[in-house]
């Protein structure tokens, strides 16, 4: 299956500090349904603020952004976060898990905007818990849980609402360098499995791994490896 | 294919608005606040003491008060006592002999009771006591409607009749009878009376309206002729007049007890003593409310500061709930419902802490135990209303954080 989920086009972002800062200086590529793609550079480069303008926790300052073949430009604050509650998934850095509550429950929040029952919600996260091998520990207080398994709950909810998109940023970055393998296994089995996820990563090591990176420089694309045969 | 993004106007026909059911706002309100138990728990507390205590107040005056009206009640607020004054230019201290026959000519007077003072009559267990050590008791001729119109009861034995007071006989108050320790009637206890033995026919229960008649021995008026040489000049008289005509009556008892020397006469109603301590009562009542309230507003700002502080401390949570599809107003909805959860909390153990407070010290006093049921209901609406006040701030605060900055975590 392909079709584009996500496209920008000429995208800048101005952060209005003073004195102002150019985070992006007109970014535009396509992303087809089923892709696995890493966005890959050095600190500062404007992956985070790329990151958040694809997944509508920012707008752009000029550009415009299509997800899902909705227009982010002509959707008000609340169409937004409907977009985000369907369309969007997110894996942090930083896990952010909710303390209080189970495995399995982090995850059923995955759900909770959708206006989704309770018990169809933890049915379908216990289904997300397999998928990411960790059926064993869904009644598991998330605050009990290893980094790794932390970041493999997060990433079942970021895919329990069957999103058009995931987008992960920098999804390994607390984790040492065998979990961190892990992860990546992991997303690219779910990605085997249809899964659209987009990596954001300084590392060139993960990038390089992936079928698709885009390189990203002081706000500008570097290159993108679209098109180019994969070595 | 590729797209062009203006293209894309009719979009948000498919779009799903993103929702959040009530139930899930309780839900996730109950989560947060067990995560922070013990803060929590004290920002509840101080909502608790507030309500408590007014609570407490509300029901405390509620219970005392209606003893009090039961009191009044049973008593009636319709007897009234002319006393004669006694002191320089206060008066002889007796009334005129036709004192009572004048008063029950006025028209709303049901009954009249003559008390007559037995002057220089002393009481004493045995003959043998010194004249000086009177223990206070003094010696009163009066009618045996007298019980009746005071509304008293006989404690053992009985009360004065046509008969009885003819005779040496007499009826204790239960102040005189403890002081002369005489406990019981049975067989025949004598008391020294005015130097003789007088049989003690009865002793009283204490007297509400009327206690000087506690600390006095009870004679018939002819007995007291007869046997104390007392000349039955009336010193008191009792005065039962219908409620409605109460302040007329009152108006004119002192002329018509003594036409001559209106101003030797004192005119009492009792029962305003009892109104009186019910008004005061009202007072301190207000009073406690208003220290109630403050510790209400003191809670309230406890909250308030609660979750200014979680609101600060659970960014990356705001973050996170933004990017999973929560709308400003599911993000403010949160907050608000754990303020308000927190205070309905408060609220109801408030109320509960109030009930009991309020039935343990009715129930040591021996009153009824009555709180009003505004008091339990306003008192969990206050506490819902300032948790509503305290969380709106917290509440809208989370819901302007921008994703992108409650994300980015420091
Ligand atoms: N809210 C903001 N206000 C002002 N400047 C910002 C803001 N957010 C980011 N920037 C700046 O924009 C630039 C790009 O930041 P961004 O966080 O996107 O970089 P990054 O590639 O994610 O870096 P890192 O790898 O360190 O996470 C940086 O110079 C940063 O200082
Ligand atoms: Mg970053």
């Amino acid at each position: 299956m392909s079709g584009e989920v996500l496209a920008l086009r000429s995208v800048t972002k101005t952060y209005p500090t003073t004195p102002p800062v150019h985070a992006l200086g007109g970014v535009s590529f396509d992303i087809a349904s089923g892709e696995l793609l890493a966005v890959v550079g050095p600190s500062g480069s404007g992956k985070s603020t790329l990151l958040h303008i694809m997944g509508t926790l920012d707008r752009p300052t000029s550009g415009d952004v299509v997800i899902a073949g909705h227009n982010v430009s002509h959707l008000s604050d609340r169409d937004l976060s409907s977009l985000r509650s369907r369309h969007i998934g997110f894996v942090f850095q930083q896990f952010f898990l909710l303390s209080g509550y189970t495995a399995l429950d982090n995850v059923a929040d995955g759900l909770l905007y959708t206006g989704m029952a309770l018990a169809d919600r933890r049915e379908r996260a216990t289904e997300a818990l397999r998928r990411v091998g960790l059926a064993h520990r869904s009644s598991h207080v998330a605050t009990t849980l290893s980094g790794g398994e932390r970041q493999r709950v997060a990433i079942a909810r970021a895919l329990v609402g069957r999103p058009s998109i995931v987008l992960a940023d920098e999804p390994t970055g607390n984790l040492d360098t065998k979990t961190s393998d892990a992860i990546v296994g992991l997303l690219e089995e779910l990605n085997a499995e249809g899964s659209t996820i987009i990596v954001i990563t300084h590392n060139r090591e993960i990038a390089e791994a992936m079928p698709r990176s885009i390189g990203l420089r002081d706000g500008i694309i570097e290159y993108d490896t679209a098109g180019m045969p994969v070595s | 294919m590729s797209v062009d993004p203006r293209q894309h106007n009719e979009d948000q026909a498919d779009l799903l608005p993103s929702k959040l059911h009530g139930a899930d706002v309780l839900r996730t309100a109950v989560v947060g606040l067990r995560t922070r138990k013990l803060r929590a728990a004290l920002s509840a507390l101080g909502i608790m003491i507030g309500i408590a205590s007014m609570v407490a107040v509300l029901g405390l005056s509620e219970s005392s008060k209606s003893e009090l009206l039961a009191q009044l009640d049973r008593l009636g607020t319709n007897l009234l006592t002319v006393q004669a004054g006694t002191g320089i230019g206060r008066g002889s201290g007796e009334l005129p002999e036709d004192a009572a026959a004048m008063i029950a000519r006025i028209g709303p007077v049901e009954v009249t009771s003559v008390v007559s003072t037995v002057d220089g009559a002393n009481v004493f267990r045995t003959d043998f006591i010194p004249e000086g050590q009177t223990g206070g008791i003094s010696v009163q001729a009066v009618s045996p409607d007298l019980l009746d119109t005071l509304g008293g009861t006989v404690a053992e034995g009985r009360f004065l009749d046509a008969a009885s007071s003819t005779y040496p006989a007499t009826v204790l108050g239960s102040v005189a009878a403890e002081r002369l320790g005489v406990a019981t009637v049975a067989g025949t206890q004598l008391v020294w009376l005015g130097d003789q033995w007088f049989t003690v026919i009865g002793i009283l229960d204490q007297f509400e309206l009327s206690p000087d008649l506690d600390r006095a021995a009870l004679v018939g008026l002819a007995a007291a002729e007869k046997y104390l040489g007392d000349d039955n000049v009336p010193t008191a008289i009792y005065v039962r007049a219908e409620p409605a005509a109460i302040d007329a009556v009152m108006g004119v008892l002192a002329a018509t007890a003594n036409p001559e020397t209106p101003e030797e006469v004192e005119v009492d109603r009792p029962s305003d003593a009892l109104e009186a301590r019910e008004a005061a009562d009202d007072a301190f009542t207000a009073l406690f409310l208003g220290l109630g309230g403050v510790a209400l507003l003191v809670g309230g700002v406890g909250i308030a500061n609660v979750m200014v502080i979680s609101v600060l401390e659970r960014r990356s949570e705001i973050g996170l709930r933004r990017a999973l599809g929560a709308t400003k107003r599911h993000v403010a909805s949160q907050f608000l419902g754990e303020a308000l959860l927190l205070a309905s909390v408060g609220g109801v153990g408030g109320v509960m802490v109030g009930y009991a407070v309020t039935w343990a010290w009715a129930t040591w006093r021996g009153w009824g135990v009555l709180v009003p049921p505004i008091a339990a209901v306003g008192g969990i609406g206050a506490a819902i209303a300032i948790g509503a006040v305290a969380g709106l701030y917290p509440a809208v605060r989370a819901a302007r954080m921008s994703p992108t900055e409650a994300l980015r975590i420091g």
